[in-house]
């Protein structure tokens, strides 16, 4: 008999996940399996993931601001068979009112740092992560600035004695190269809004 | 000594061939500069691309010790400039400015690429906007990132600006007038001796 495949693989832990727990959404694109997963039953899930259906690796964390649409923020998480190579994309909604999602670092230590990116630059709070602090940007720094409603070139900000953060000098708007033909002073102007 | 550095030395200096074993007279002044742009020991402060051109420059090809600035410091109390290769983002900026000031005086920087000039290409909200904000550069080198030719030019061009340094201690040993106390009308006056 020969080994299942990949995409074997997948299918059969997103059914083994969805007969468990019907709550959640599944969409297939291209191979790639998406469930959608409520932030409440979040843990329960992945928990459920790691232990019955062998995805021992949480290998990236992300998240989307869909700014003016509700819900507003999404985190992406990507968990992952080691031994096969299996993926499945789990993406957990969240509301702007809420802005609360419940921290997988017990289900997977990884998630420690990457959580911790989410934090700092979308400004989604983890719920039971044991040390959410900045990890990019520094520490007292106010905003979170992968944002759709952060400006490229950033805010100015000031801690006395610590640290500061100026706005970037951008010359009207940012820079931003044309795909073309045209002399690069065509293809390369200065301010693009 | 070289030859031809003794030569520079006679067009620029006194100096008495026939003396035995080669006076040379000189300033203080000259002596000191001349001391410290000849082993300038560098803190690289590498934090992207421009680090790997400091890499090439100090390895054998460009080798960097042919101007007396080979010797690493790796710990800040021990270095006489420092070399600042790369983007510094406003995170990294706090720890710049304190390994600036913990390197002892005198001191010179350089800031080397786009990146440590002017925040390069990184018009963002993270990367702070050149390290002349937080530091004073001595000598700036431009390139995205430099040849090693460029940082072998902003380094002599470091020493050009302290061979051209006027040291606290020039005329220290001139004749100096005759000192009055600066206090001498409290002082009683048989005790103000002006030609001692």
């Amino acid at each position: 008999m020969p080994a299942p495949t990949l995409s074997e693989l997948q299918n059969a832990a997103a059914d083994k996940l969805c007969a468990r727990f019907p709550r959640i959404g599944r969409k297939e694109f291209r191979g790639d399996i998406t469930l959608t997963i409520q932030p409440a039953d979040l843990k329960a899930v992945m928990l459920y993931a790691r232990d019955a259906c062998g995805f021992d690796m949480l290998t990236c964390v992300s998240s989307v601001d869909n700014l003016g649409s509700e819900p507003r923020f999404e985190t992406n998480y990507t968990i992952t068979q080691a031994e096969t190579g299996a993926n499945l994309l789990v993406r957990c909604p969240i509301c702007e009112a809420d802005n609360a999602v419940p921290s997988l670092v017990s289900v997977w230590r990884s998630a420690n740092w990457l959580e911790r990116e989410q934090y700092d630059l979308m400004g989604i709070e983890f719920t039971g992560h044991p040390d959410l602090r900045r990890i990019m940007m520094w520490e007292g720094y106010p905003y979170h600035p992968l944002r759709k409603d952060f400006p490229v070139a950033g805010k100015d900000f000031e801690q006395a004695g610590l640290a500061f953060t100026q706005k970037a000098p951008t010359a009207g708007g940012p820079f931003i190269t044309r795909p073309g033909v045209q002399t690069a002073a065509a293809r390369e102007p200065r301010a693009q809004g | 000594m070289a030859s031809d550095n003794l030569q520079e030395i006679e067009q620029n200096y006194m100096c008495d061939p026939d003396a035995d074993g080669g006076f040379v007279f000189t300033t203080v002044e000259a002596a000191i500069n001349w001391v410290q742009k000849s082993s300038l020991w560098p803190m690289p402060m590498g934090t992207s691309c421009c680090a790997i051109e400091y890499m090439a420059t100090a390895c054998s090809r460009f080798d960097i010790s042919r101007f007396g600035a080979e010797v690493n410091r790796y710990a800040p109390r021990q270095a006489d400039f420092m070399f600042i290769c790369g983007t510094i983002t406003y995170k990294m900026a706090m720890l710049v400015r304190r390994i600036w000031e913990q390197m002892p005086e005198p001191k010179w920087c350089i800031a080397c690429g786009a990146c440590a000039c002017s925040g390069g290409m990184f018009r963002s909200y993270s990367v702070l906007q050149g390290v002349d904000k937080i530091v004073p550069v001595d000598v700036y080198i431009s390139g995205c990132p430099p040849r090693p030719e460029a940082l072998l030019q902003g380094l002599m061009t470091l020493q050009d600006k302290i061979s051209a340094t006027e040291h606290p201690l020039k005329g220290f040993f001139k004749k100096h007038d005759a000192r009055t106390p600066q206090n001498i009308d409290t002082i009683p006056s048989e005790s103000v001796n002006p030609e001692g």
